[in-house]
């Protein structure tokens, strides 16, 4: 197979399963924060059970994201040699800072852990909300460096060489704010979501005692509340990192929208599949002239069609069904979670419906598959660019070989890794199960 | 010193202390494992429970290894990967097994008995496949050019200097491990291991000397321009001896407890010792990076991005020492940890 297709399947494969251990990290440790907190305001112990209990989740899934973090970061050079030669001199500043935000994160993360029992409840917050500051800096330096490579500055190219580096220049390049507050706040409605399908999964059981139903009520709402907000900024942000992408990579929103055609008063199209033969969405929806006012405000405005790029440049147009699964988990978890709480405070003392909760169980599935298929579409809808405009995936790519049985080595690790670390969760929640803290909480 | 020298001092200055965090690390895993199915549990304890809170800390020494490399030599970063891409990934690969248990452990105990196994198992191939890289890097074990870059892997393994090399680096590994559970267990009170301890250093010492010296002979004849290098500053290397010396005889020196020896005086010798003579290899190594195709002027980074690095530097590590005070007090002074029944 050829090299370079197995790089990216080897090096996509790998992002995959770091993001969803480092997504919950990120996610998680706001929720264990907003617990620490409240529990300080309201007195209510039920807190301190659930920042106990989340914690221990937590430190798992961290077990996992730091490794897998550790391969990715490494493969980057093992993988794509000629992309971290040119990071290397124009943006390695937000790499470099990086690890003192891991630092932050595993050091405190350690005292949080292992020396809960000699913290003071101040304290405690305090080392909580360093961990949170830790992984949410992680987040947004990585993410410093993805924006760039969809709109890179800080530099020119002079004969092929890379001269006048401008490291700030690089670090604040035009995409920066929308992408990074677009990953925080979907990081932070992840972890939320997945937090919420759990308080509902339990909710659904019929023996359930008094306070174990309070405490899931409890969860569930707290976790309703940060989704519900995180949802509706990620709306309103998602929105503005389209209008980036019409700014600065039309080709790329092109392929998003499977529009062909460059015009105005151009239509959304929800769904189907773009068809090149055809030069048009076969089988969705379209609503006429919503594409050019969401991109530039107006029907009028022109939006740039894929025929105005040559065929090369594209990006595979599948990318089209990625893009809207992500819109379409946005706005049905924005509705659901403000549909649930609205039932929760119209009817305080009535517990929410089964279906409603059923249908919450789903929610932290979806917003994890909203992150996959998000990242996705945004790293191969950059194909065949590995630096838009500056550096072609191939040319980035490694030229040492032995590619495929790597990729069979790595998939393998992941999937042991991906179950495993599922029945140690499984089994660890199994055998101390939130009935017991309960009744120690009592005594 | 110009650019390129500060920016491979900081490298070497990172590397070095990966070399001690990992070799300490790794060496533990390896101890807790032996010593489980002796009748001496304590000693598997004790290091399992060093290992604990540590083995994040390290493993964050090695990602700032990689970033600094691809920061300040964009060149050998995308050099090295090319060509290193197999040990490289086997490390990635140990290390993720190794890093995932020890969390499993810590939430189950079903795990537990697994993860001293696989701890100990990877404590020793990872340090040796990193060691590995050493002699690759000197010896010219590598064809470039034609489309496509390798190792040349049958004449790496032909060649002595391999294996004397890994011998070298795992028996510095058990050493410094030994020496610092030693230090450990007199921390915690508990003569009875630090006996354990203090019996491997003394015998390991030694070995470690004499693997030191039959790594440079190997290397004659792959690598005659290093170890002429290496004859110019043979100050260095006389230094390092000295402090080995004073190292190893501290383990003699009557302490006032039960037992004689000051592990703590002997750890830190050792360290400079390791860091006299690890900073003569690299001076020995200067001005390659990978010989003979590769200088350190030839893959340094963008000058202003360099300038602006150090600052980074500079910043993090003025926010970071606070944070490392009190972890260090808590885990590695707190009488309430370290005495803990669990
Ligand atoms: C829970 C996950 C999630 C949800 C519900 C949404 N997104 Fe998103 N989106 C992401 C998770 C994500 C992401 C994984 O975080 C991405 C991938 C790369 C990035 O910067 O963020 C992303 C990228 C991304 C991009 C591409 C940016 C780029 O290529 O640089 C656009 C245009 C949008 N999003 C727009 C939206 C809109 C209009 C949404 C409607 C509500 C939306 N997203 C919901
Ligand atoms: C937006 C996507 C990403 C997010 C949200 C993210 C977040 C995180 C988090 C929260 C951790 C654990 C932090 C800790 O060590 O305490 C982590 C680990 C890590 N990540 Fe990612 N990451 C992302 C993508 C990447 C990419 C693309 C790279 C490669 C350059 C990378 C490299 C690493 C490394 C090297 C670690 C391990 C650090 C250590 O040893 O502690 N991450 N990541
Ligand atoms: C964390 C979630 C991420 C996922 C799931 C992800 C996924 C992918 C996938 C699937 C590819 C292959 C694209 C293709 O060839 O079609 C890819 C390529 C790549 N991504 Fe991402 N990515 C993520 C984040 C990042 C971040 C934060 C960075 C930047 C630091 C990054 C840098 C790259 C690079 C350098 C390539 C290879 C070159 C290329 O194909 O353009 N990725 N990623």
């Amino acid at each position: 197979m050829d090299e370079v297709l197995l790089a990216r399947m080897l090096f996509g494969s790998s992002m995959a399963f770091h993001i969803i251990f480092a997504t919950l990290g990120v996610g998680i440790t706001l929720m264990i924060l907003v617990a620490e907190i409240t529990r300080a305001i309201k007195k209510d112990d039920h807190y301190g059970v659930m920042a106990k209990r989340w914690t221990k989740g937590f430190a798992v899934l961290l077990g996992v994201a730091i490794p897998s973090g550790t391969i990715v970061g490494v493969m980057l050079s093992l993988l794509w040699p000629g992309y971290m030669a040119i990071v290397g001199r124009v943006i390695a500043l937000p790499f470099q800072v990086e690890i003192f935000a891991f630092f932050l994160e595993a050091v405190f993360m350690s005292i949080y852990v292992y020396a809960a029992d000699r913290l003071s409840n101040s304290m405690r917050i305090v080392s909580v909300a360093l961990v949170a500051l830790g992984a949410t800096a992680s987040a947004v330096l990585i993410t410093d460096a993805h924006a760039w490579m969809n709109t890179p500055r800080g530099f020119d190219v002079v004969n092929g060489e890379i001269m006048n580096v401008r490291p700030w220049e690089a670090v604040f390049n035009p995409s920066v704010y929308v992408t990074v507050l677009h990953v925080v706040s979907t990081a932070y409605m992840a972890g939320a979501f997945v937090i919420a399908s759990i308080a509902a999964f339990k909710l659904m059981k019929n023996k359930l005692s008094d306070s174990e139903r309070a405490y899931h009520r409890k969860g569930l709402t707290i976790s309703l509340i940060i989704g519900a907000v995180m949802s509706l900024y990620t709306a309103v942000n998602g929105h503005d990192t389209a209008k980036m992408l019409y700014e600065y990579l039309p080709v790329k929103l092109a392929a998003a929208e499977g529009l062909f055609e460059t015009q105005d008063n151009a239509p959304l199209a929800i769904f189907g599949i773009p068809d090149p033969e055809r030069g048009e969405v076969v089988g969705g929806i379209e609503i006429p002239g919503m594409l050019s006012w969401l991109a530039s405000g107006s029907t009028d405005g022109v939006v740039q069609g894929l025929n105005d790029f040559p065929e090369e440049y594209w990006p595979p147009l599948f990318v089209h069904t990625l893009f809207n699964i992500m819109v379409g988990i946005g706005f049905s978890l924005l509705g659901l979670s403000f549909g649930a709480l609205f039932y929760r405070f119209v009817f305080p003392r009535k517990a929410l419906p089964k279906w409603i909760l059923a249908v919450l169980v789903t929610s932290g599935p979806l917003a994890m598959l909203g992150i996959e298929t998000g990242w996705i579409f945004s790293c191969t809808g950059r194909q065949p660019w590995t630096i838009y405009g500056v550096q072609l995936t191939s040319e980035a790519a490694t030229n040492s070989g032995n590619l495929g049985f790597l990729f069979a080595l790595f998939i393998t690790l992941y999937v042991t890794l991906l179950v495993l670390t599922s029945l140690v969760l499984k089994f660890y929640f199994g055998r101390n199960p939130v009935s017991k803290e309960l009744e120690n909480m009592n005594v | 010193m110009t650019d390129p020298y500060i920016a491979i001092t900081i490298i070497w200055a990172f590397l070095f202390v990966y070399a001690i965090a990992g070799s300490i690390d790794f060496g533990a895993g390896f101890w807790a494992m032996y010593y489980t199915r002796k009748e001496n549990t304590e000693a598997s304890v004790i290091a399992n429970r060093y290992l604990s809170p540590s083995w994040e800390v390290t493993n964050v020494f090695l990602v700032l290894l990689v970033v600094a490399l691809v920061g300040f030599f964009p060149g050998a970063a995308s050099y090295l990967g090319t060509l290193m891409i197999l040990p490289f990934s086997f490390v990635l690969i140990l290390l993720t097994i190794r890093g995932t248990f020890m969390v499993y452990a810590y939430s189950s105990k079903k795990y537990s008995r697994m993860l001293t196994i696989i701890s100990g198992t990877t404590g020793l191939f990872i340090p040796a496949l990193l060691v590995a890289t050493l002699p690759i890097a000197i010896g010219g074990f590598v064809s470039i050019g034609e489309g496509r870059d390798y190792l040349l892997f049958n004449e790496i393994f032909a060649s002595p200097t391999l294996y004397t090399h890994i011998g070298f680096g795992l028996s510095t590994e058990l050493f410094l491990a030994s020496l610092l559970l030693s230090d450990y267990s007199r921390e915690a009170q508990n003569e009875k291991t630090y006996l354990v301890y203090r019996k491997n250093a003394l015998w390991l010492g030694p070995v470690t000397l004499l693997f030191a010296v039959a790594a440079t002979f190997t290397l004659l004849p792959e690598a005659g321009w290093m170890v002429e290098n290496m004859m110019n500053v043979w100050y260095l290397f006389a230094f390092s001896l000295l402090a080995f010396i004073i190292g190893y005889a501290a383990l003699f020196i009557p302490s006032g407890k039960e037992n004689p020896g000051r592990p703590r005086l002997s750890v830190i010798f050792i360290v400079i010792q390791f860091g006299l003579a690890s900073l003569g290899y690299g001076f020995s190594h200067m001005p390659y990076i990978l010989y003979p195709d590769l200088t350190i002027q030839d893959a340094f980074t963008d000058p202003t991005m360099f300038r602006w690095l150090l600052v980074g530097y500079g910043v993090g590590l003025a926010i970071l020492v606070p944070a490392f005070v009190v972890f260090w007090r808590l885990f590695m002074k707190d009488k309430r940890y370290l005495q803990a029944e669990k």
